[in-house]
């Protein structure tokens, strides 16, 4: 655990009622807005706080129960902050017939960190996604939205040192 | 004048590094005061030697691939603006044999042109179709493509046409055009390759639907996991908007049509039609009762033609070149052209368009050139996860909607996902059911609970535990998840488990306790 307190995600508390009703604001006029608007608040704080849940309810004309089902129901959006950078990695068929597996099993047992957890620093979360539409050049990640071919274990291991306090 | 370079802007070539080969041959260009013009284009679809370089010459396009940062000042001494010799050239591109071997109908400038140019779009033949539209009245529109065979590419194989006409005869005071842009299935990437790389081609394709059935307004509704082909897509309607082929007077049609792109949220059963179009809603994605069929009962209770992006993409061809030529490609019930996509343990992966009936061994082969680890094929996956794994002999089977069904298999999107002998066909029949158990909407049981037992009983197979027992306990379970659920999710995850337990026996008959179960 070295970094600390950075921008981005990194620790509770970030959210800002404000900003939030202005993101809301500025997308409820679109039909069938709450996906917007729940991608606006995670692209902006990099989850979808609770106490966001009645803003948009309100915005909406919906109710509480319907945004937080919508919140739950969705893979993407997270009721927490994030590391301060993303890894999804793939784990659909063509990467794993690339090895996709042993490239986990390196991340868990070798770095100790955990798939679908953040880690101990805040700096990196890793996510499994179920295909990048990258299947041709698998094992496929995506690293802060930008994809990421042919991973193998020297680029697995070159993120978690670049972006953990970790010494791989 | 400068030198054109096309360096494709698709996300897989980015994913090997061809945003920094771009960088790299802007900055030498500059330092060697050589001017060039950089074209992002999209892929051309041999993503195996992406990022794939080409350069405009008198004689045509050349090729280089794959190229590193480190090949560009070599590339720039062997002078290959003017198409000069270097190790990593590869001729002109048309005259590869991968290219030479294809029937490029939707993906015929994918990869040529510059993806948001509508000059470029234009000057290759684009909006031909559209423009044609706008000259017939709507039924002769959807007869045309009733006549062409067209087929759903999203994996139902549900004819087009036929869906078209039913919007078109339904009355009401508002009407839509949803792309099915959720591209779901593993192994499967045309759809984000020709977002990314013919996005006109898309938007015409819903702007003739958008004429056909008398729908102003249309959604493109666009996995998360494509951020990139989402960005493109708004570009290009932001462009075609500006062009007048979007807008209150559809390319001299006088009648309008408009669209947006919308973002999923990472949830698998978003393709599946009606909980796609509950999500467009702003709801949780979940399945709907049918009927009522969303063409009279769709987006926000209008009828609504649902289509995914290559059923779309395939009609500007078909009114352009007319329905006859169509569908003289094709064997027998599966008329056109379907881009088929080649992935997983392959030596050359990338998108192959050609006539349905091409073999699965066509593919993995002579084109694929088998698999990547030089180790034996073992099994090849055809149609994303709900499709079924095939052994070598069933490898001569044609590609078709029909000719799938009879090996029980289907052909969905087109996606082929090779395995070399290292698969443990066990372990894939235990992701099917896993993957299921992560995706299910919820709403039924079978697939809800069935799914988690079939991992357990699975897992009790692969162990050892009372296996005779519990072969019967899967079969059950299989048979209930077929007959029992409401949509394909939990309907067809029994093809995958069903279709490794029939071709790969041994796989569930290995010594138990030897292997840890997959997580
Ligand atoms: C679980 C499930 C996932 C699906 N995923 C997709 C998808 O990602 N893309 C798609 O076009 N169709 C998908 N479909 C099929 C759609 O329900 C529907 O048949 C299709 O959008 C109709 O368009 P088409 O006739 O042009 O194929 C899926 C179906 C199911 C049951
Ligand atoms: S089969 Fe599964 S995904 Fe489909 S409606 Fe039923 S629970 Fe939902
Ligand atoms: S299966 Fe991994 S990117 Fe498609």
């Amino acid at each position: 655990m070295t970094e600390t307190g950075h921008s981005a995600g990194g620790s509770a508390g970030l959210f800002d009622e404000v900003r939030a009703r202005e993101i809301i604001g500025g997308l409820a006029g679109l039909q069938g807005a709450t996906l917007p608007i729940l991608h606006a608040l995670q692209e902006e704080f990099g989850y979808v706080d609770q106490r966001a849940v009645p803003l948009i309810a309100e915005a909406l004309n919906l109710s509480r129960a319907e945004i937080h089902g919508c919140v739950s129901f969705y893979h993407d959006f997270r009721s927490a902050p994030a590391g301060r950078h993303v890894l999804k990695i793939c784990r659909a068929e063509a990467c794993q017939a690339m090895g996709v597996e042993k490239l986990v099993e390196r991340i868990e047992l070798t770095h100790r960190l955990g798939v679908g957890g953040v880690s101990p620093d805040g700096g990196l979360s890793i996510e499994s996604v179920y295909c990048l539409g990258n299947c041709a050049l698998s094992p496929a990640a995506l690293l802060d939205g930008e994809p990421v071919g042919r991973l193998d274990a020297k680029a697995i291991d070159d993120i978690i040192t670049q972006h953990t306090g970790a010494r791989a | 004048m400068s030198a054109r370079i096309f360096v494709p802007g698709d996300s897989a070539a980015i994913s090997v590094g061809a945003n920094k080969v771009a960088d790299a041959i802007r900055m030498e260009a500059a330092r060697r005061g050589v001017a060039v013009e950089i074209v992002r284009n999209g892929s051309r679809g041999m993503l195996w030697l992406e990022p794939l370089v080409e350069v405009e010459t008198p004689a045509g396009r050349v090729a280089y691939g794959p190229v590193t940062p480190g090949d560009v000042a070599s590339l720039f001494d062997a002078r290959f603006i003017e198409g000069g010799a270097h190790a990593l050239a590869l001729g002109k591109t048309e005259d590869l044999d991968w290219m030479k071997r294809q029937q490029r109908l939707t993906f015929a400038r994918c990869g040529v042109i510059d993806p948001v140019s509508i000059a470029d779009y234009r000057a290759h033949g684009g909006f031909a179709g559209l423009e044609k539209a706008a000259r017939m009245m709507p039924a002769e529109i959807v007869a045309e493509v009733t006549a062409s065979g067209l087929r759903g590419r999203g994996g139902a194989g549900f004819p087009t046409g036929i869906k078209w006409k039913t919007v078109l005869g339904a009355e009401a005071d508002q009407k839509y055009i949803v792309c099915n842009a959720d591209e779901g299935d593993s192994g499967t990437f045309a759809d984000r390759m020709l977002m990314e790389g013919d996005p006109f081609t898309l938007i015409e394709g819903m702007a003739i639907a958008g004429l056909a059935v008398g729908a102003t307004k249309g959604f493109v509704y666009i996995r998360s996991e494509y951020p990139h082909a989402f960005r493109v897509m708004e570009k290009a309607i932001a462009e075609a908007r500006r062009a007048g082929s979007l807008g209150a007077d559809v390319a001299g049609s006088g009648k309008a049509f408009d669209m947006e792109a919308r973002l999923g949220a990472g949830a698998y059963i978003c393709g599946e039609e009606t909980s796609l179009l509950d999500s467009l809603e702003g709801k949780r994605g979940q399945v709907r009762a049918k009927p009522p069929l969303p063409a009279l009962k769709g987006l926000f209770g209008k009828p609504t033609v649902i289509n995914n992006v290559l059923s779309f993409a395939a009609t500007p061809w078909i009114l352009a070149h007319g329905a006859n030529a169509y569908a003289d490609y094709g064997l027998g019930r599966s008329k056109g052209t379907q881009p088929f996509q080649l992935a997983g343990n392959i030596r050359r992966g990338g998108l192959v368009e050609l006539a349905f009936g091409v073999t699965i061994r066509a593919l993995v082969e002579d084109f694929g050139g088998g698999s990547r680890t030089g180790r034996p094929v073992r099994a090849v996956q055809v149609g994303g996860p709900l499709g079924a794994y095939f052994p070598d002999h069933l490898l001569d089977t044609p590609l078709g909607y029909e000719e799938m069904l009879a090996v029980k298999g289907m052909l969905g999107h087109g996606g082929v996902v090779v395995f070399d002998d290292t698969v443990d066909l066990a372990r894939q029949a235990r992701f099917a059911m896993q993957f299921c158990a992560i995706e299910s909407c919820g709403k039924c049981t079978p697939c809800r609970i069935g799914s988690t037992r079939g991992v357990e009983t699975i897992d009790k197979i692969i162990a050892g535990t009372e296996r005779a027992k519990n072969r019967a306990v899967l079969d059950d379970l299989c048979q209930v998840m077929t007959d029992g659920s409401l949509c394909a999710l939990g309907g067809l995850t029994p093809i995958p488990v069903v279709s490794a337990l029939t071709h790969f026996p041994e796989d569930f008959e290995k010594p138990g306790g030897l292997r840890l179960a997959a997580e």
